[in-house]
C-alpha cells in the first residue's frame, strides 16, 4: 500500500496518509484530483468496488469530510480516500458515473448532511425521511433530543439509571463509597 | 427505563403501573409544531390537475378525492341482541386474524408462533396477507414516522371492530429510540391501542399470554377500539398529522 | 311427469350436509397437515368460528356491483354442481335435481365459480385480484380441458349424458367402476382435479407469499364468509362428480364420506410432495401429460 502510495503521490497532488492496518490505509486529496483518481485507481489498479460513501461532520473546523471507501478484489485490500469540504453551503462533484450506486449513498448524504452533488439521479427526492422540514438530522447542530421532546409526545414516569451503580445497589446496598 | 416492565416479560398489560389508554378528554397541551423551514408540496401524481381524454375532452383531476372515500368513520352500534353480540364476541375472540405487517424488530417475534413450537393456530390466531380480513394489528416494535404513515392506512382499511396490540417497550414509551428524531414513542396517541406487550423484545410466550389477555377482553366486549378511533377521531387525526409532515393521503382512507 | 316439489327440501337437506361435512374435511385436511409437521394444529371448529366472526363484523365496504355479484356467483356455482348432480345413487332423498342431460350441466358449472370471481375480483380494482384472476383463469382453463375429454369418453363410453345413469352401469362390482373400465380418462381426470383444488402444485393463484392472496385480497366480512362457505361447497361438489363418473358413486352417506374423503386426500398428497408450478409451466404440464391421455381416452371408447 506503501508503495501504491508512493506511486500515486508523483502524479497526483496528495494529502496525508494514515495507515491503519497492512491492508487499510486513508489517504487524504483534494476534492479536484478525486474524480481522476478513482478513476485511474478503478481501472488500473484493480479497486473495482466503491464500499461505501460517508461523511463526518467537523463542526469545529466548519467543514465536511466525506470518505470514499474502495476495494481491491484480488489483493483484498481496502483504500479510503478522504475530502475534506466546506460546510455552508456543501456541495462536491458526483461520481455515480463511475459507479452507478454512488447515486444511492449521494442522495442518502443529501438527505442526512445536507451536502449537495449536483448531478446525481434523484438527487432531489426523500431517500428514508418523508416530509422532513428541519435541518439535516445528521448534522451535529441538530439536537436530535430536543427535536424528540418537542414534536412526539412523551409517556411520563419513564427513568434512567446508571448501571453500575444500579447493580451495586442491587447486590451490595450496605457498600456506601 | 422503567424497571417494573422489565421484570416479567410473561405478565403483559396488567403489570404497567399507570398506563391510561384512553384518550384524554381535553386537547393536549402541546405548542404547535414550529413554523416549517420548507413547505411540502404533494407530490405530482396527487396534485389536481386537467387531463385531456380521448376526442379533447377535458377531465379535471383531484386523486385525493376521487380516488377515495372520504367520510370519516362511525361508532358501529353493537348488535341489537345481547345474545347475538356475546356469540360474536365469543367468535371474536376466537377467531383471531392477524395482519401480516411487521413495522419494527418485534416483527421476528412473531414468527415463531407459527412453529411447531408456539403453535398460534390452535387458539385460532393466524395471520392474514391483506388488512381487509385482518382483525388484529399488531405494532411490532418502533414505529418510525413513515411507517406509522403506512400503518395507519392499513389501520383504517381494517373492519370494524379491529384491535390494535402493541408489542415491545418502544410502542409504550420509545424504548431505546426515546431520543431518536424519526420514532414516535407513544402509540395510543395515534392509533388506539387495546394492549401493549411489555419487553425488549417479549418472548413469543409473552406474545401468547398478551393474545390470551385479548381474548378475554374481547368476550367481555371491553376491546372497542375501532369505535374509540371513531368518537375520538379529530383528536387522532390532530396528532397524527402533528407528526407526519406531508400528509399526501386522504384523511380517512377505506 | 310434474316436478316434485319434495325434491327442494330433500336438496337443501343434501346442502346443509354437504355445508358441514365441507367445514369440516377442510378443517381436518389442515389438521392432518398440522401433525405432520408436529404441530396441534387448529381446533376442527375452527371454520365454524371464523364464519361466524366474519358474519359478524360491523362494517364492510364495496367496489360495486359485480364486487356483490362476485361471492354470489362463486357460490352458486358450487350450490348449482351440487344441486343437479346425484349425491346419493339409488336415494330418493339425495338425487337432488339431476337430470337427463346433467352432466354438461355440471361441465359448466365447474368454470362459472372462476368466472364470477374474476368479475368480482376485477371489480375490486385491486391489482393482486387481477393477477390472480388472470392466473385462475389460464389455469384452470388448461386444467379443464382433461377433464373435459374424460367427460366426454365417459359419454360416450356408456352412451348416455345422465349422470345417474353413468353411475348405474358402474354398480355391482369394482371392477365395473370407470378407473377400470377406462382407466385413461381417469387418470386425465384425475390430473386435472390436482389442478382445479388450489393446492400446490397448483396454488399459484392463490399464492399466499407472493400476491398476497390474489382474488380475494379485498374480500372481507360477509363477503369473505359467503367465500369460505363456497369454500366448503365447491370442492366436495366437484368430487362428488369426480365421484359418480369414475369410482361408482355412493349407495349410502358412510360410502360417500369416505370415498370424498380419500379422493380429496389424493390432491393433498400430491400436494404436500410437490412445489408449487409456474402458470405457464402448469398450463404446459397439462397440455403435455394430461391432454393426451384424455385422447387416448376418447380414441379407444
Amino acid at each position: 500500500m506503501i508503495e501504491l502510495y508512493e506511486q500515486l503521490k508523483q502524479r497526483y497532488a496528495l494529502g496525508e496518509i494514515s495507515v491503519q492496518r497492512f491492508d487499510l490505509v486513508f489517504i487524504t486529496v483534494p476534492r479536484e484530483n478525486l474524480a481522476s483518481l478513482l478513476l485511474y485507481l478503478r481501472d488500473t489498479e484493480g479497486f473495482t468496488h466503491l464500499v461505501l460513501l460517508t461523511a463526518v461532520d467537523w463542526i469545529e473546523d466548519n467543514k465536511f469530510q466525506l470518505t470514499y471507501l474502495i476495494n481491491n478484489r484480488e489483493s483484498a485490500t481496502d483504500l479510503g480516500l478522504r475530502v475534506i469540504i466546506d460546510r455552508d453551503e456543501a456541495s462536491m462533484e458526483s461520481i455515480h458515473d463511475l459507479w452507478p450506486t454512488a447515486a444511492t449513498y449521494q442522495r442518502e448524504l443529501k438527505e442526512m448532511f445536507g451536502i449537495d452533488f449536483p448531478g446525481s439521479p434523484r438527487i432531489d427526492e426523500d431517500f428514508i425521511l418523508e416530509g422532513w422540514t428541519e435541518i439535516p438530522p445528521y448534522r451535529r447542530d441538530f439536537d436530535t433530543l430536543e427535536y424528540s421532546r418537542d414534536t412526539y409526545l412523551e409517556r411520563p414516569g419513564r427513568s434512567t439509571s446508571d448501571p453500575a451503580q444500579h447493580m451495586k445497589q442491587l447486590f451490595y446496598p450496605e457498600d456506601k463509597d | 427505563m422503567d424497571k417494573k416492565t422489565h421484570k416479567d416479560p410473561a405478565k403483559t398489560s396488567a403489570e404497567l403501573p399507570s398506563v391510561d389508554l384512553n384518550p384524554p378528554e381535553v386537547q393536549p397541551q402541546k405548542p404547535p409544531a414550529p413554523p416549517a423551514e420548507r413547505t411540502i408540496e404533494l407530490p405530482e401524481e396527487l396534485r389536481k390537475r386537467t387531463v385531456k381524454g380521448p376526442g379533447g375532452v377535458e377531465i379535471e383531476v383531484e386523486p385525493l378525492r376521487d380516488y377515495y372515500c372520504e367520510a370519516p368513520p362511525t361508532v358501529m352500534p353493537a348488535a341489537y341482541s345481547k345474545i347475538v353480540e356475546d356469540l360474536f364476541n365469543w367468535a371474536r375472540a376466537e377467531s383471531i386474524w392477524i395482519l401480516g405487517f411487521g413495522t419494527g424488530c418485534g416483527a421476528i417475534e412473531m414468527r415463531p408462533l407459527m412453529t411447531p413450537r408456539y403453535d398460534a393456530y390452535r387458539y385460532g390466531i393466524q395471520w392474514r396477507p391483506t388488512p381487509r380480513q385482518a382483525n388484529l394489528f399488531v405494532i411490532s416494535g418502533y414505529l418510525s414516522v413513515k411507517t406509522l404513515k403506512r400503518a395507519i392506512r392499513s389501520y383504517e382499511q381494517m373492519q370494524n371492530p379491529k384491535y390494535v396490540v402493541g408489542l415491545g417497550s418502544c410502542t409504550i414509551n420509545g424504548g431505546m429510540y426515546w431520543d431518536s428524531y424519526n420514532t414516535i414513542k407513544r402509540l395510543d396517541e395515534y392509533l388506539p391501542v387495546d394492549l401493549y406487550i411489555t419487553g425488549c423484545m417479549p418472548r413469543p410466550e409473552a406474545l401468547l399470554a398478551g393474545f390470551m389477555d385479548l381474548k378475554r377482553m374481547i368476550r367481555a366486549g371491553e376491546a372497542e377500539g375501532a369505535n374509540k378511533y371513531a368518537e375520538y377521531f379529530d383528536w387522532y387525526k390532530a396528532n397524527q398529522k402533528r407528526v407526519i409532515k406531508d400528509w399526501d393521503m386522504p384523511d380517512y382512507s377505506w | 311427469m310434474g316436478f316434485e316439489w319434495i325434491k327442494i327440501p330433500y336438496s337443501l337437506l343434501t346442502l346443509f350436509i354437504v355445508v358441514n361435512y365441507g367445514l369440516l374435511l377442510n378443517a381436518l385436511i389442515a389438521k392432518i397437515a398440522a401433525r405432520v409437521g408436529r404441530r396441534h394444529g387448529i381446533p376442527i371448529w375452527q371454520n365454524y368460528v371464523d364464519m361466524i366472526k366474519n358474519y359478524g363484523l360491523r362494517t364492510s365496504i364495496t367496489h360495486g356491483v359485480m364486487f356483490y355479484m362476485g361471492p354470489v356467483f362463486r357460490l352458486s356455482g358450487g350450490v348449482g354442481l351440487l344441486l343437479f348432480v346425484p349425491t346419493i345413487y339409488g336415494s330418493v332423498m339425495f338425487s337432488n335435481l339431476s337430470f337427463a342431460g346433467d352432466l354438461i350441466l355440471a361441465l359448466y358449472f365447474v368454470f362459472f365459480g372462476t368466472l364470477g370471481m374474476a368479475l368480482g375480483a376485477g371489480e375490486s380494482g385491486h391489482p393482486y385480484a387481477a393477477i390472480g384472476v388472470s392466473r385462475g383463469l389460464a389455469q384452470v382453463t388448461a386444467a379443464e380441458l382433461p377433464f373435459a375429454l374424460a367427460v366426454f369418453a365417459v359419454a360416450l363410453q356408456y352412451e348416455t349424458l345422465s349422470v345417474t345413469e353413468i353411475v348405474a352401469a358402474q354398480q355391482g362390482s369394482y371392477l365395473n367402476w370407470t378407473l377400470f373400465t377406462n382407466p385413461f380418462a381417469v387418470a386425465a381426470a384425475m390430473l386435472s382435479f390436482l389442478g382445479s383444488m388450489m393446492r400446490p402444485p397448483f396454488d399459484v393463484v392463490l399464492a399466499p407469499q407472493e400476491i398476497p392472496i390474489g382474488p380475494p385480497t379485498e374480500y372481507h366480512s360477509s363477503y369473505l364468509a359467503l367465500m369460505q362457505t363456497n369454500r366448503a361447497i365447491f370442492p366436495i361438489a366437484k368430487m362428488v362428480v369426480y365421484m359418480n363418473l369414475f369410482f361408482g358413486g355412493a349407495v349410502s352417506w358412510p360410502i360417500f364420506f369416505v370415498k370424498i374423503f380419500l379422493i380429496y386426500m389424493v390432491s393433498v398428497l400430491v400436494g404436500v410432495v410437490f412445489p408449487r408450478f409456474h402458470v405457464e409451466h402448469s398450463v404446459r404440464w397439462f397440455l403435455i401429460w394430461a391432454v393426451p391421455l384424455g385422447v387416448i381416452a376418447v380414441a379407444i371408447v
